[in-house]
């Protein structure tokens, strides 16, 4: 226990911030540079020549090695959250991520960066720790406290993996609070007003929907949607797709092969696209690499018809919020705009409609920083858990489960035990039984979502009732609970009825990070302890090896192997050998050189695959099946730059 | 399902060791929270088990427990106190969740009672004909007949509006039904609360009935709707 400070956080899919209550307001704390928002980008420094520890940046500067380095910067990082390796698949198309290819199914995918590679939760806990030091930079004094915003609609496996990055930043997560809760109580705050509210949360990569009771300083969720992967950065990719095809088509220029280029349009389109909030026309004025210039005007109507389609599907979870909450909008006292997407006038004039609201003489509120109301409801939030303050001690947050929760039953069809829009914390409890005599497991399949079949849900744990007592079939009566926490995450437990005994249970998630590997990524470890990171890297340095050497291995028997001189061949197979001997010492340096050298070595004959490749899709076959012939290298479909598998 | 316990075993108090009914959430000699009690959801709120309830007089004792019990409010104490504080609270909200609602709340207190009440969600005897209500036979009959025509229409691509507005039209119809059934179920709220043990048992063995009725409406409507809104 400690009485230290309690922070509250926004961990943003853009940006980043850390807020606490100074007497009875909620503030932003600034980073060193002054600035409020804390870009969630992070990079991975050039690694110190000497094979010491790897240093990150964070934010800002972070932001600028995105142009010059881009393979060593990652960004919107939320958007991979919890996700397992087939939903990471998926979001390729839309980011251009590095993930490692080596990682099994229901593993935590690892993202590359540079030549190391890391969990989602990991690239945010470097986020976690840059605003935990601003904020005990600011105090001067050290805090470990802090209450963590998550978008209502994220799910089990996403609130647990922000949990975790929590953790590994070195922070006690006391709660986390759904983003438009937290930006209902930052409102609240000097209003005390009685009355049913919406939030509007449209941010950089999620949406989110919820409809609130206010009473008596008591915050009653009634209902919530959403969409985890609706945004402005949807915004972003759809002016950027525009410019690149348009760059393609008129100057013959196809920058999508330019990492770097590419985050420069990327970057010019964001602003294109905040100017035209205020303004009736942007303009994209772009050097191209061969000395061209992209010149375009876009009218604000034709932003408008552009991202028509984008703002129509916050259309769809509004109206589900409105029925799930037994409630009209004409019924909705006050709607609360939040996330920097609803500066957009349209965003605006989309709510105005949903809501009726400018026929009942309302307006929408966005008197606080659209940016920064989240954070601000977290302090908040924040300073209710920590208790002993006047401002806070009448509220209270009763939050809801976003999506029902379901055990999967005979034929696959999903039994809901726990409905959405629960008020959390929330417990079910059902029996089970055996099917089979002297049966002593029962394996048990916990969805979550709202389709039928379980199948169409998403999987959040798999468990066996263990050592359940041998008895004739269907007499062992196991009683199992399922308690949906203050957080939004399941606990469950069991115990047999007959013979008392309580059955072992093992929850094993069908994705995320044991206990033991979030202990191994804790940051601090990691700071603390040269030999950890040594290791890590020395490990990092095998598995690249090994990944070449297996290219290597397979490399004689495609065509392209008789193509190459004899002496070509011999180096190849020298180089081979070299690091083969040398990747099982403990020498970093040298495993890395010999890595470097058989690359090197490797390279016409990558170059003569390649053409190999080029030739046959010419020939009719499809550039995919070519790159299937190729092996691993195959790039995902991207409308901005090519994702890499390393 | 959960069962009505014996309330008067006497435990002590975990922080002052003054021993108290067993069904309490909070000491009543120095007021610190309890593990989670025995006895059922309505005596979370120190209520008789009655179907006619004062919805208003509910949600504020739920707000006031809430207040006292909500994990928010033990944020920094002890690990037990947390632990129950969590137990607590998820048996308030359940609690509340199933009484406020006048079928959960139904569903939950005949249940108590020994009532078999099928399963609203078990998919199996959703389509299963020996349970479409006598009355309803023939209705049902030609609507599952121009519900699959309905699909087959939408899957080749056709709209057929006057299958459309009939569709609509006996999704009206059902939802009529659905509301005669409410007001039934209603009318027998106060046979059980007030009658004597025969009354109960007469007015118990209606509810169960008009409850399976329900939960057939109920689906049928909304196979029509999903099918309409596809």
């Amino acid at each position: 226990m400690s009485d230290g400070r309690v922070v509250g956080i926004d961990l943003g899919t853009t940006n980043s911030l850390v807020a606490y209550m100074e007497g009875d307001k909620p503030v932003v704390i600034p980073g060193v540079d002054g600035s409020n928002l804390v870009p969630s980008v992070v990079a991975l420094d050039p690694l110190p020549p000497n094979g010491g520890r790897p240093t990150v940046t964070v934010g800002n500067s972070a932001r600028k090695a995105l142009i010059e380095t881009p393979e060593r910067v990652i960004y919107s990082v939320k958007r991979l959250m919890g996700r397992s390796l087939e939903e990471v698949r998926n979001e390729l198309k839309f980011f251009p991520f590095r993930i490692a290819n080596d990682v099994e199914a229901g593993e935590v995918p690892r993202v590359q960066l540079g030549e190391m590679r890391f969990t989602p939760p990991e690239i945010s806990a470097y986020v976690l720790r840059q605003l935990k030091r601003n904020a005990e930079r600011f105090f001067g004094s050290p805090v470990t406290q802090a209450v963590i915003t998550v978008p209502a609609y994220f799910n089990d496996a996403q609130r647990q993996a922000t949990k975790d990055a929590g953790r590994m930043a070195g922070l006690e997560v006391l709660r986390l609070v759904n983003e438009p809760t937290a930006a209902a109580l930052a409102y609240g705050l000097d209003r005390a007003k009685e009355g049913t509210i919406a939030v509007y949360d449209l941010g950089g990569g999620t949406f989110d929907i919820s409809i609130l009771k206010l009473r008596d300083g008591i915050f009653e969720v009634q209902s919530t949607n959403g969409d985890t992967h609706l945004g402005g950065d949807d915004i972003d990719n759809l002016l950027l797709a525009i410019a690149l095809d348009e760059i393609h088509a008129e100057h013959g220029v196809d920058l999508r092969a330019h990492p770097s280029a590419v985050q420069g349009l990327r970057k010019a389109a964001i602003d294109a696209k905040i100017r035209l909030s205020s303004e009736q026309a942007a303009q994209f004025d772009i050097e191209l690499p061969n000395g061209d210039r992209y010149q375009r005007e876009i009218p604000r109507a034709v932003f408008e018809q552009l991202i028509e389609p984008v703002l129509q599907r916050t259309a769809a979870p509004c109206r589900q919020a409105l029925a799930d909450a037994g409630v009209t909008p004409e019924q909705i006292d006050e709607v609360v705009m939040v996330g920097g997407s609803t500066r957009i006038p349209a965003v605006r004039q989309l709510v105005d409609e949903l809501f009726n609201l400018s026929a009942r003489g309302k307006r929408p509120h966005t008197e606080l920083n659209p940016d920064e109301v989240v954070a601000l409801g977290a302090a908040v939030q924040a300073d209710i858990l920590a208790g002993a303050s006047k401002t806070t001690e009448e509220m209270l947050l009763l939050d809801v489960t976003p999506l029902s929760l379901g055990i999967e039953a005979l034929g696959g069809v999903v039994a809901r035990i726990i409905p959405r829009n629960s008020t959390i914390p929330a417990s079910a409890t059902e029996h089970f039984t055996t099917g089979v005599d002297g049966q002593t497991n029962v394996a048990i399949h916990v969805v979550q979502g709202e389709r039928e079949l379980a199948a169409d849900c998403r999987s959040l744990a798999r468990f066996d009732l263990k050592g359940i007592p041998p008895m004739s079939a269907g007499l062992p009566r196991i009683e199992v609970r399922f308690l949906i926490d203050a957080d939004g995450i399941l606990q469950v437990s069991a115990r047999e009825q007959r013979s008392g005994k309580a059955a072992q249970i093992e929850v094993k998630p069908t994705y995320g990070l044991t206990d033991e590997q979030v202990e191994s990524m804790i940051l601090d470890s990691f700071d603390h302890a040269e030999e950890d990171f040594a290791k890590r890297l020395l490990i990092e340095a095998r598995n690249e090896a090994d990944t070449i050497l297996s290219a290597v291995e397979r490399a004689p028997q495609n065509p392209a192997w008789q193509q190459l001189r004899g002496e070509e061949q011999a180096a190849i197979l020298a180089a081979r050998d070299y690091l083969s001997s040398v990747k099982q010492d403990n020498d970093l340096n040298a495993i890395r050189n010999a890595t470097v050298a058989l690359d090197q070595a490797t390279r016409r004959f990558a170059e003569l695959m390649m053409e190999a490749a080029v030739t046959s899709a010419i020939r009719g076959k499809t550039m995919e099946a070519a790159g299937e012939e190729l092996g691993d290298e195959v790039t995902a479909p991207h409308p901005m730059a090519p994702a890499e598998f390393k | 399902m959960l069962k009505v316990l014996d309330s008067a075993v006497p435990v002590a108090c975990w922080s002052c060791s003054v021993a108290h009914n067993d069904a309490t959430l909070f000491c009543p000699h120095c007021s610190k929270i309890q593990p989670p009690p025995g006895g059922d959801y309505f005596s979370v709120f120190g209520l008789e088990p009655r179907l006619n309830l004062d919805l208003a007089a509910l949600e504020q004792e739920f707000h006031r427990l809430s207040r006292r019990l909500h994990p928010d409010r033990f944020a920094r104490a002890g690990e037990n106190e947390k632990q129950w504080s969590l137990a607590d609270t998820a048996l308030l909200n359940d609690a509340y969740r199933t009484l406020k609602d006048p079928i959960h709340r139904t569903e939950y207190l005949l249940k108590l009672h020994g009532a078999e009440i099928g399963d609203e969600h078990s998919g199996k005897d959703r389509r299963d004909p020996s349970r479409v209500p006598a009355d309803l036979l023939e209705e049902v009959f030609e609507l599952n007949m121009q519900l699959e025509e309905m699909r087959m229409a939408r899957s080749a691509g056709e709209t057929d509006t006057e299958l459309q507005a009939s569709l609509e039209q006996a999704k009206r119809k059902f939802d009529g039904l659905l509301e005669d059934v409410d007001k039934d179920l209603r009318n027998e709220w106060q046979a059980w609360d007030e009658g004597d043990d025969v009354a109960r048992k007469a007015a118990q063995n209606k509810m169960v009935a008009l409850l399976d009725r329900r939960r057939y409406l109920s689906n049928l409507v909304r196979d029509v709707t999903e099918t309409l809104g596809a």
